[in-house]
C-alpha cells in the first residue's frame, strides 16, 4: 500500500462523485478531440483540394506571383519543355513526384458577339490529362466525392466557363444555367425613322450568328498577344460550372493549354506561366523544393525562376486553418476551465470530508508535503483515468460519426467533400490533449492540496 | 539492531526525561477574546508509567496532551519530550519526531477508513520506510497481541468500537515509540469494552516498556493509573505519584 494505492482507494471512497468528475473530464476531452479531429479533417480536405488543382509546388518566373498575372508574355517561362524534362528525368525527384504539368493563365475578354455582350475573364489553360491525374491524389485516404473534369477527352477548341460568365454572356438556356435574368424586348426608340438601307444593315448585325445553337455554344475569347496586339479565338463552351467563389465564377474560362498558348503566342514559341509539381506526400515539400531549386540554379541559372509552395499560392488555406485553430484554442480553454473547476470542486469536497483523517495523518507523522502529495496524486490519478477513458470515448465517437458518411461544400470550394472526424494517426493531437487534461487535473488539485497541508492539526482532529 | 522506531540513545533520554514542561502557557483566541487553556504548567512525567491527566470538561487536559504530543505549540514556556526541546522545532522536525517517537490513540479511533486493520497498523511503518519483511512481522505480531489477527483484512467499518480501538493501539505501538498519548480512549466505548481496552493498554505498556499518558475522567482509567495529574481551569491542582520512581525505571 503506497501513495498511489491510497489515492486510488480514496477515489473509490465516494464513487458517485469520482464518477461524475470522470464523466465531466471524459466528455470534455471527447469534445476537444472530436472537434480537433474535425479540424484535422478539414485541413486535409482543403489541402487535398488545393494539391489536386495547384499541386504542392509551382515553378514560376520569380516575379509572376506578385506582378505578372496580367502579363503572361513578360513573366512566362520560355524553356518550360526543357524544365519539364529535367524535372521528370531527375532521379531524386522521380521518387517524390506524381505529376509535373505546365499551365498558362492570363486575363482577357470573352464575348458572345451574337448577343452583343462581353466581359473581362480569367483564362486558365492546362493539360487536361495531367489535371485529371492530379485529381487522383488522395494521400490522406479521404472519401472521394469529386467529379471528372469536363474538358477531359474533348477537342482542343473546347472550353468550360463559370456560371457567372455564362449569365453575363447570355448563355443560360444553352448551358442550362439557372437563376438568369429574363430577356426583355427593348421598346422601339422614338424619333425619326431610319433610312431603309441603314435599317437593313442594323437588322443584319443583331441576327444570331452561332450563339445558342443546340449542342454547340461558341464564344470568342480575346487576349493581348506576346507582341501587344489583340488576338481572338473562337471556342466551344461545353459546360458552365460554378467556381465556388463569385469573383472567380464571374471570370473563369478554362481552356486546353495549346488553345490558350495559341491565343497568346500565336506561331511564336509557346510559354507557360507555371509548372505545377504534385508530390506523393505533402511532407516531401522541403526535400522536393530544395532539389528543384538546385536543379534550377544549375541547369537554368539564366532563368529568373522561383519555387512556390501551395500554402503561398492558396492564402485561403492558411487563413482557414488559422481561424479553426483560434476556435479550437478558444473551445479548449473553455472546456479546460470547466474541467478545472469540476476537479477543484471534487478535491475541495474531499479535503473537507477528510479533515479528521488529515489531522490524524499529520499527528502520526505525515509531513505537510505528504498531505500535498496525497491529494495531488488523487488529482493526477483522476486526470489519468479521465484521459484514458476520454481517448477511448473520442475514438468511439470518431467511428460513430464517420459511419454517417456526411459531406459538405467548404467555403470557396466547388465540389462536395466528405465531412468526417480524423483521429486515427493523429498522435500529437490525442497525446497532447490527454496530457493537457492530466495537467489541468493536477493544477485543479494544487489549491485543495495546499489547503489540506496547511490545516492546523488540532483543529483538524476536532473537526466534526 | 533496528533503526526503525526509537533509537537506543532516544530510549535513554526518554527514561531520564520523558516529558518536562516548564512555565507552559497556552491561550486560545475565540471571537476576539483570549481564553487561557493552560496557565504556567510545570510538570515532569516519569518514564514507563501509566499517567492520567484528569479534570472536568474544559479544564485543559486535551490541550496539555496536544502540547505533549507535539501537535500544538505553547505560547510561552518550554517543553522537553525525550530530552528534546520540541518547542524550538519546525513543522517538519516535529512531524518526524512524532512519527518516530510518539504514538497516538484517539477518542474516535481515527483509523483510515479506506485501509484494512492490517494496513492501518502498517501505515506508520510505511511512512518511515520500514522494509516489507520487518513491516509484515511487526504488524502481524501487534495484531496478534491485540487479539485481531483474524480481522486483519477487515476495514474499520467492519469492526466494532472496541476492535477499532485495539487497531488504534496497535498502530500507536507500530514504531515502538517511547511515549503513547491517548485522548479519552474509553469515552466512546461501553464499560466492559473500556475495561478491556485499559487492560490491553496496561499489558502493552508493560510488554513494550513504554510510557502512556491519558487524558480521561473515566474512574476505571484513573484507578489503573500509576500517576494522576489533576487539572482545573488550566492549572494543575494536584499530582499523585502512586508508583515509586525506581519501579518505573526498572
Amino acid at each position: 500500500m503506497n501513495t498511489v494505492s491510497l489515492a486510488w482507494r480514496n477515489l473509490l471512497r465516494n464513487r458517485r462523485r469520482s464518477l461524475m468528475t470522470l464523466v465531466a473530464m471524459v466528455l470534455g476531452l471527447m469534445a476537444i478531440l472530436l472537434f480537433g479531429g474535425y479540424i484535422r479533417d478539414i485541413k486535409y480536405a482543403i489541402q487535398t483540394d488545393s494539391v489536386k488543382t495547384t499541386g504542392h509546388l509551382q515553378i514560376q518566373h520569380k516575379d509572376y506571383f506578385r506582378f505578372g498575372s496580367g502579363n503572361p508574355a513578360a513573366y512566362g517561362i520560355a524553356n518550360y519543355e526543357r524544365i519539364l524534362t529535367a524535372v521528370k528525368q531527375d532521379p531524386e525527384l522521380a521518387g517524390l513526384v506524381t505529376v509535373v504539368t505546365p499551365t498558362l493563365q492570363f486575363g482577357g475578354i470573352a464575348g458572345n458577339f451574337s448577343a452583343g455582350v462581353s466581359r473581362t475573364v480569367w483564362i486558365s489553360g492546362s493539360v487536361v490529362e495531367d489535371q485529371a491525374r492530379m485529381r487522383l491524389w488522395n494521400d490522406y485516404g479521404r472519401r472521394i466525392l469529386s467529379k471528372h473534369l469536363s474538358l477531359a477527352g474533348t477537342p482542343l477548341d473546347s472550353a468550360v466557363i463559370g456560371t457567372g460568365v455564362a449569365r453575363v454572356l447570355q448563355l443560360c438556356s444553352a448551358l442550362n444555367v439557372s437563376d438568369c435574368p429574363q430577356k426583355t424586348d427593348k421598346p422601339a426608340a422614338e424619333g425619326a425613322a431610319l433610312d431603309d438601307d441603314i435599317a437593313a444593315l442594323a437588322s443584319l448585325t443583331t441576327a444570331p450568328i452561332a450563339a445558342e445553337s443546340p449542342g454547340l455554344t461558341r464564344i470568342e475569347v480575346l487576349a493581348t498577344n506576346s507582341r501587344g496586339a489583340p488576338n481572338v479565338s473562337a471556342v466551344n463552351v461545353l459546360r458552365a460550372e460554378f467556381q465556388g467563389v463569385k469573383e472567380l465564377d464571374d471570370m473563369y474560362v478554362g481552356l486546353h493549354l495549346s488553345q490558350a498558348q495559341r491565343l497568346i503566342f500565336g506561331a511564336a514559341p509557346p510559354q507557360v506561366t507555371a509548372i505545377i509539381v504534385q508530390l506523393k506526400h505533402t511532407a516531401q515539400i522541403p526535400q522536393a523544393r530544395e532539389r528543384l531549386e538546385t536543379l534550377l540554379k544549375t541547369g537554368f541559372k539564366n532563368e529568373p525562376l522561383s519555387v512556390i509552395d501551395y500554402e503561398t499560392l492558396n492564402p485561403f488555406y492558411g487563413q482557414t486553418l488559422a481561424m479553426f485553430n483560434a476556435i479550437f484554442g478558444f473551445i479548449s480553454v473553455l472546456i479546460g476551465a470547466i474541467v478545472l473547476f469540476t476537479v477543484t470542486n471534487t478535491m475541495s469536497m474531499a479535503t473537507m470530508e477528510r479533515t479528521v483523517e488529515i489531522g490524524t495523518l499529520r499527528a502520526i507523522g505525515l509531513r505537510q508535503s505528504g498531505i500535498r502529495s496525497m491529494f495531488l496524486t488523487e488529482g493526477i490519478m483522476l486526470g489519468c483515468f479521465g484521459a484514458l477513458l476520454g481517448l477511448g470515448a473520442a475514438v468511439a465517437g470518431e467511428w460513430l460519426f464517420n459511419l454517417l458518411h456526411l459531406s459538405w461544400i467548404p467555403p470557396g470550394r466547388v465540389e462536395q467533400v466528405a465531412l468526417s472526424v480524423r483521429l486515427t494517426g493523429e498522435h500529437a493531437l490525442m497525446i497532447g490533449s490527454a496530457v493537457a487534461l492530466v495537467i489541468v487535473a493536477a493544477l485543479s488539485a494544487i489549491l485543495p492540496a495546499a489547503r489540506a497541508a496547511r490545516m492546523n492539526i488540532v483543529d483538524a482532529l476536532r473537526h466534526v | 539492531m533496528s533503526t526503525f522506531g526509537t533509537l537506543p540513545d532516544d530510549r535513554a533520554r526518554f527514561i531520564a526525561h520523558p516529558v518536562v514542561l516548564k512555565g507552559v502557557t497556552r491561550t486560545y483566541r475565540l471571537d476576539a477574546v483570549d481564553v487561557p487553556a493552560l496557565i504556567d504548567i510545570n510538570l515532569v512525567i516519569l518514564p514507563n508509567r501509566f499517567t492520567v491527566i484528569s479534570g472536568p470538561s474544559g479544564s485543559g487536559k486535551t490541550t496539555l496532551l496536544n502540547l505533549i504530543g507535539c501537535i500544538d505549540r505553547a505560547d510561552a514556556g518550554s517543553l522537553m519530550v525525550g530530552g528534546k526541546a520540541v518547542h524550538t522545532m519546525n513543522d517538519n522536525e516535529l512531524s518526524d519526531f512524532r512519527a518516530r517517537q510518539l504514538g497516538f490513540v484517539f477518542q474516535n479511533f481515527n483509523l483510515l477508513q479506506v485501509l484494512t486493520a492490517y494496513e492501518n497498523v502498517e501505515y506508520p511503518l510505511l511512512l518511515n520506510g520500514v522494509p516489507p519483511n520487518l513491516r509484515r512481522s511487526r504488524v502481524t505480531a501487534l495484531l496478534e497481541a491485540v487479539g485481531l489477527a483474524d480481522r486483519a483484512n477487515n476495514r474499520p467499518g467492519q469492526l466494532s468500537g472496541g476492535q477499532r480501538q485495539r487497531v488504534a493501539i496497535a498502530r500507536a505501538l507500530a514504531l515502538r515509540p517511547q511515549l503513547v498519548l491517548a485522548d479519552e480512549p474509553t469515552a466512546n466505548l461501553d464499560s466492559k469494552t473500556g475495561s478491556e481496552i485499559i487492560a490491553l493498554m496496561r499489558e502493552m505498556q508493560k510488554r513494550h516498556k513504554v510510557s502512556f499518558i491519558f487524558s480521561s475522567h473515566d474512574p476505571k482509567v484513573l484507578d489503573a493509573a500509576d500517576d494522576a495529574v489533576h487539572i482545573q481551569d488550566g492549572r494543575i491542582t494536584s499530582i499523585e505519584r502512586r508508583l515509586a520512581l525506581a519501579e518505573s525505571r526498572a
